[in-house]
């Protein structure tokens, strides 16, 4: 979509007969020339986002894991092969074994942990994504306001940032949930959500202070595009590549935080198994029984370090100037 | 720089005002606090009704809060809904214990994570730097409960196998800790499992910042002229290149006091310190609002502090730096 877009733009810069920007088109080849009215084969910038990302090993590696993963907690009802709350009486609390089918043991009732753990990788993504959906919108859209408009956009935002870097953000996001969470994974998600946009809106306003002062934003206003034009064709697709890296950041960080609340019981209620709830639940008899710890613990380690290699690949091939941790 | 002190202050004042109120609209809306009382048979109408007069709880959300506010102020966050023992008896209890525990942490945290920095920064790409890079990736993945209840476990084991017992892997201090030095030994025998558990939250962050830092000094144009004139490559680094890189650093430790408390609620749980952490999350759990709003106050204020002070030495550090 942002290919086609992102051409149609150029032919509406040289219908307003302006320049065209250099920024906009596939610039770091040498070989490409554009000149008004000649059609020009033209590789995206997306093009070679992905060919440098590709270069980033460990980043395609970390992908591949993560896909696999991912489709493991997506088709858990499917290929578990326990159900999570079903009891397998002549297996109680039996350690990881590969004889008998209980790879990661099982708990006192003779719960099989290995798939209570794939049931867990469904909730907690489920979470992870929805809180990264609704971070993305919220965040954007008022970053996009206050970078654009400024003043009191840029205000009111500022001055809610101060709000939330008052207060502790994890005694912030358990009271809430612990007040007004009831245990449903989609309140949690709400909630968590509502923690995180300011720092991705900080980071949208910040790209579109410096995307308003450039040229082509004045040739699409000659042109006559509206605002709501100007920043969702003209500013949105040039600030996209921070907003890609911190959004999959923001999957990682809400894994953990959601991981956090389920351990301490305020997230996700029994019996829908969470990652930090299993964990929870393991840490009473954990002194004997290590691997009812131990696995959902590496399972979100593993996810979360996945997603934060490919975050760093991501930010090498969109963002290769912005550092948000070094 | 005076002014500037007392702007910051006082602008401080409003956003903790506005964030109580915020918090405390949010839990207050949630439901009614005495609806588990309600489900008592024991507990009479009339007892209800004396508490809910007295806590003024039939009054709209606003109102309650400015007779919060009033209590607030003089008489120290007064007592909890259902409880006749005033907050800041506990609160005076438990934030010693995790004022220790917390500055332990920060302060061994940013020892060693700055020095892992400085040697990575220096020996960029070596082993020893991309095992750096490879432990705090490991850090900024983990949930430190987690960490902690591993660690536990390991002790545990190692205490229950071969009988050695090094830390204790709850609590605070021995029933009988004695007095004196052997307290203090004690004492550092409970803490230093939580201690060590924060410190591996921070470490990661720190040597990553520092390391960054550090270089970007290494390329400006005033340690190219420390090398001109020939000073050894030690002096160059040590004297020229670290102090400046250390200045961000400041910002950073005091930006991460917010965390590092997040980190102690959990920490606490898992190691049964009655700590702040712990006596939040028992009042999260019995849903009352008073207790809670005044712990988060309390630590809004050490927040707002913390900043305060970075930036005030921020100034100091960098004299480029100015106030106005």
């Amino acid at each position: 979509m942002t290919e086609q877009s992102l051409e149609r733009d150029r032919t509406a810069f040289a219908g307003a007969g302006a320049a065209i920007p250099a920024d906009v088109g596939a610039s770091t080849d040498p070989t490409l020339v554009h000149e008004s009215g000649l059609e020009v084969e033209v590789r995206s910038q997306w093009t070679y986002a992905r060919r440098r990302f590709m270069r980033h090993r460990l980043a395609v590696a970390s992908l591949v894991i993560l896909i696999v993963i991912f489709t493991a907690g997506f088709t858990a009802p499917w290929i578990a092969p326990y159900s999570f709350e079903g009891y397998d009486i002549n297996n109680l609390e039996v350690g990881p074994t590969f004889s008998g089918g209980h790879v990661f043991g099982t708990d006192l009732l003779g719960r099989d942990y290995f798939s209570r753990v794939l049931y867990g990788i469904r909730t907690s993504i489920h979470v992870a994504f929805v809180v990264t959906i609704l971070t993305v919108i919220i965040g954007t859209s008022i970053g996009m306001v206050a970078g654009y408009y400024s003043r009191w956009a840029d205000n009111l935002l500022m001055r809610f940032t101060d709000l939330i870097l008052t207060l502790p953000a994890l005694a912030v996001l358990l009271t809430a949930a612990a007040f007004l969470g009831h245990g449903s994974q989609y309140r949690v998600a709400v909630i968590v959500s509502l923690l995180l946009w300011t720092l991705l809106a900080r980071i949208v306003r910040g790209q579109f202070l410096s995307l308003r002062e450039k040229e082509y934003i004045d040739a699409a206003k000659a042109a006559g595009s509206g605002d709501l034009r100007i920043m969702l064709r003209h500013m949105l697709p040039n600030a996209l590549g921070p907003i890609v890296v911190f959004a999959t950041l923001t999957l990682g960080g809400a894994i953990l935080l959601e991981s956090y609340l389920s351990y301490l019981g305020f997230g996700v209620q029994p019996p829908t198994p969470a990652l930090g709830k299993l964990i929870a639940d393991g840490q009473d008899v954990s002194s004997h029984d290590w691997w009812l710890v131990t696995f959902p613990g590496l399972t979100i380690v593993l996810i979360v370090l996945c997603i934060n290699f490919v975050g760093d690949g991501l930010r090498d091939a969109l963002d290769p100037t912005q550092r948000i941790r070094a | 720089m005076l002014t500037y002190i007392l702007r910051r202050l006082l602008y401080s004042v409003v956003v903790l005002f506005a964030a109580s109120f915020l918090v405390f609209t949010m839990v207050s809306a949630a439901g009614d606090p005495m609806s588990e009382l309600r489900l008592n048979p024991l507990i009479s109408e009339e007892t209800l009704q004396r508490q809910a007069e007295e806590k003024h709880l039939n009054d709209p959300i606003p109102v309650r809060y400015v007779y919060w506010v009033k209590e607030a102020v003089t008489d120290k966050f007064g007592t909890p809904l259902f409880v006749n023992e005033p907050i800041w008896d506990d609160l005076k209890r438990v934030i010693p214990h995790t004022l220790a525990l917390v500055l332990a942490a920060e302060l061994i945290s940013l020892l060693i994570g700055v020095s892992i920095g400085i040697y990575s920064a220096i020996k960029q790409y070596s082993v020893f730097d991309y095992a750096a890079t490879t432990f705090s990736f490991l850090g900024f993945a983990m949930p430190v409960f987690w960490l902690a209840l591993m660690v536990q476990i390991a002790v545990t084991n190692l205490f229950l196998a071969w009988n050695v017992r090094i830390f204790y892997t709850s609590g605070l201090s021995s029933p009988d800790p004695g007095t004196g030095l052997h307290w203090l030994l004690d004492r550092a025998q409970h803490l230093a499992l939580p201690v060590m558990v924060l410190c591996v939250l921070n470490l990661a962050v720190y040597s990553r910042f520092m390391r960054a830092s550090l270089l970007e000094v290494v390329n400006t144009d005033y340690v190219r002229t420390a090398r001109a004139k020939g000073l050894t490559e030690q002096r160059v680094t040590m004297r020229h290149a670290v102090r400046n890189a250390l200045i961000p650093v400041v910002t950073l430790a005091a930006l991460n006091f917010g965390a590092l408390i997040g980190g102690a609620i959990i920490t606490e749980q898992i190691f049964q310190l009655d700590g702040m952490g712990n006596y939040f999350i028992q009042n999260l759990f019995s849903q009352d609002v008073y207790p809670i709003m005044a712990w988060l106050m309390i630590t809004a204020i050490a927040i707002i502090i913390f900043n305060l002070i970075a930036d005030i030495l921020y100034g100091v550090l960098d004299p480029r730096v100015r106030y106005d």
